[in-house]
């Protein structure tokens, strides 16, 4: 595709001139899809649970609005502020106006996609206020001045050098320094500061449970609870689409989530928040962002589902061999490919194209998404769309004229297999042919098979 | 029982060796085979570049091509699944139904439909197996590795009917080898790098012989292979179910 100025299969390929690395990243993400065969393997029960985690997300989207107010009405019982955010602006908004009614310059964060994917950070930072991220895979990123490239591992992409290295700018460890532990040290007593110093903490969440009005946010780290508890302010940013109805749901998806995600039977933390402490104020803002357009869409609505485990990257084949950013999305992978361009059509058409349709994705899914039947189904919105660049377009068309008639195929076939015969290996193996590359070219045969089966074989028995 | 041999354009054109192997199968286990000859493509390519809604012609063709025979069967998992899953006709609906319910890749055929109990067949050598990701996780063709189900394998249920085949395991048994049709050259360096994974494996695990269920992504792994001068012979599973296959191919 042409419409991004770096488009995943250039920012891909750019990824892979680093070999050792992009081998490196290829086979630590397998290790972890590994690790998640192995878990979901002890539970006998596994297709079962999955198949109920996607009934319940189901049966939740299709009376989303209903749980949404139900959810809304028992918070505000339990003492909550609940805000609507329309879109990312509105999002940003809010968190801030949140902020400057209590002159907070200084606030934690813990990991959430929806707060990458409306750009909170440097909308805040814009208004003079200190945003830390407290994950230890998102503070790399954030000094380092990049998004996260796995919504699990955020920093997955960069190798325990480079983590030492800017420890070494921003934190002042040690030159050379790769220790994991030593690293994780320093971080642990850069953040300890921050977390004291905070005003705010910011949180995600994981599940909202709309018969209580609660929810619950996943870390390993324990960083939601310590930001959560020692600041007198918590606002937590949710998607639409987390709501769970029912408490007795909630097993379910912790079941399957880290599982999932890092073949953890649980996450370390499953913090459950549903009112303020005691001169606390907690207040929710609740987010669309397009979301309510992709319900809207019948074939991309099981998008929604998604519990944003991460095993889909993990287990994609081309995510694996070309790292997050290539996506150019909050989300990366198999997942971030479909609800991109519900975000923006034209800057992201090329991400459904980044896939070979292999359906592992779909088949390590949680809660049973259909992704790679999504992509497929993308391909076909955007080219009808126009999105689509004009010489393929051009080329479809011509293809589809030729595949259409039995004699313009058996002519150009002949043609094609002179051709690759003809010319030398130069010619078609040279820079311009992306097949050759790496490739050689098949062996070109002296007939076809139809031309074999008139000839050699009883051609009495040819039905044409 | 009437069969038509339903060949992939590019087996048709690159590969005609492994309709040819396809055809001797089918008849040594005694089924009236006819290739029709009308056939072209089933369109996928265009499908998966996003233009399906350019793929009537295809469709209208291969509906003609493929009318009134008890089964369709392809030696490819990838092309049959496109038909199984796109083939429409909003003039003869009821006609392209019946093709998609008759349509079978090559091994499903004879496990599920032939039932295939043994096989003439011998070929003594180091094979490894590349299962195409349409075939095998479309089709279900195997259980995957992603899934907890019991395992079954219909490729290797046949293969082991192979005198002297010896199949090498494999670290990734089920990885996608980055042919992906348009993919393998709008996504060049991704489609090389996971193609040279593939064969990395193949290598570690010291097969002489490579084989697979569509010939497309052997095709792929056949250029990387052969660009790095590598001793592994490429071969359609059918090639070696009906191997030896007589001299005059
Ligand atoms: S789409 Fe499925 S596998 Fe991917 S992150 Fe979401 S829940 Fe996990």
């Amino acid at each position: 595709m042409d419409q991004h100025p770096k488009a995943h299969a250039a920012a891909a390929a750019g990824f892979l001139a680093d070999q050792q690395r992009a081998d490196w990243h290829d086979e630590t993400l397998w290790f972890v899809r590994s690790k998640r065969d192995k878990a979901a393997q002890q539970l006998p029960e596994w297709e079962a649970l999955r198949t109920q985690a996607s009934a319940i997300k189901e049966h939740t989207l299709s009376r989303l609005e209903q749980y949404l107010t139900g959810f809304e009405e028992k918070a505000l019982a339990n003492g909550v502020q609940v805000h609507w955010a329309a879109d990312a602006a509105e999002h940003n908004r809010i968190v801030h106006s949140i902020l400057a009614k209590h002159h907070v310059r200084k606030l934690v964060k813990s990991k959430s996609m929806l707060t990458e994917e409306c750009h909170l950070n440097p909308y805040l930072q814009q208004q003079g206020i200190e945003v830390v991220d407290t994950d230890l895979g998102e503070r790399i990123v954030q000094l380092n001045q990049e998004p996260p490239s796995h919504i699990v591992l955020p920093a997955i992409h960069l190798k325990k050098e480079q983590v030492g290295e800017i420890f070494h700018q921003h934190l002042g460890t040690a030159a050379g320094a790769s220790d994991p532990q030593y690293l994780t040290a320093a971080a642990r007593e850069h953040l300890r500061q921050k977390f004291l110093a905070a005003d705010a903490a910011i949180t995600g969440v994981n599940f909202a449970i709309a018969e209580n009005g609660a929810f619950v946010v996943c870390t390993n780290e324990g960083n939601a609870d310590l930001g959560a508890h020692l600041a007198k302010l918590h606002i937590a940013c949710m998607g639409i689409e987390k709501l769970i109805p029912r408490m007795e749901h909630l097993g379910v998806f912790l079941r399957l989530l880290a599982r999932s995600a890092t073949g953890q039977p649980i996450t370390t933390y499953s913090s459950h928040f549903r009112e303020p402490g005691p001169g606390q104020e907690l207040h929710i803002v609740i987010v669309d962002n397009g979301r309510s357009t992709q319900l809207g869409r019948e074939d991309f609505r099981n998008s929604l589902k998604c519990i944003r485990c991460g095993a889909c990257l993990n287990t994609c084949p081309v995510y694996r061999r070309s790292g997050g950013h290539s996506y150019h999305n909050a989300i990366a992978g198999p997942i971030g490919s479909i609800l991109a361009p519900n975000l923006d059509m034209r800057k992201n058409a090329d991400l459904p194209f980044a896939s070979t349709l292999c359906g592992s994705c779909s088949d390590v899914c949680p809660v049973k998404i259909d992704i790679h039947t999504q992509l497929y189904k993308w391909r076909q919105v955007l080219s009808k769309e126009g999105y689509g660049p004009a010489a393929k377009k051009l080329g479809m068309k011509m293809m589809a004229a030729v595949l259409a008639k039995p004699d313009r195929f058996a002519l150009s076939g002949a043609v094609a297999r002179k051709f690759l015969g003809w010319f030398p290996k130069l010619a078609v193996n040279g820079k311009l042919n992306p097949w050759g590359r790496q490739r050689e070219l098949p062996k070109v045969p002296e007939q076809s098979f139809r031309e074999w089966y008139r000839t050699h074989y009883n051609p009495k028995k040819t039905n044409s | 029982m009437r069969v038509a041999l339903f060949v992939p354009c590019y087996v048709d054109q690159f590969y005609p060796r492994v309709a040819i192997a396809t055809l001797r199968l089918l008849e040594n286990l005694g089924l009236d085979v006819s290739f029709p000859e009308k056939q072209t493509c089933c369109g996928q390519p265009m499908a998966n570049g996003g233009y399906e809604h350019y793929t009537q012609g295809c469709n209208t063709n291969f509906i003609a091509a493929f009318s009134g025979y008890d089964h369709i069967v392809c030696p490819s998992g990838s092309c049959a699944l496109h038909v199984k899953d796109h083939l429409h006709d909003p003039k003869q609906e009821a006609t392209a139904s019946a093709i998609r319910e008759r349509v079978y890749e090559l091994c499903e055929f004879l496990t599920d439909v032939v039932k295939v109990q043994s096989l003439p067949a011998s070929f003594p050598a180091k094979v490894a197996l590349h299962q195409g990701c349409h075939g095998h996780r479309g089709l279900r063709l195997a259980a995957s590795s992603e899934q907890v189900l019991p395992f079954y394998s219909k490729p290797l249920q046949l293969l082991q009917m192979v005198e002297g085949l010896e199949l090498v395991p494999l670290s990734r048994p089920d990885e996608c080898c980055g042919f992906g049709g348009t993919f393998c050259v709008t996504e060049e360096a991704v489609s090389s790098a996971m193609g040279l994974s593939r064969v990395k494996d193949y290598v570690d695990h010291q097969a002489t012989v490579l084989t697979g269920t569509d010939m497309s992504c052997l095709m792929h792994q056949e250029g990387l292979i052969r660009r790095k001068q590598l001793d592994i012979t490429v071969m359609h599973i059918a090639e070696l179910l009906a191997a030896p296959l007589p001299e005059t191919v």
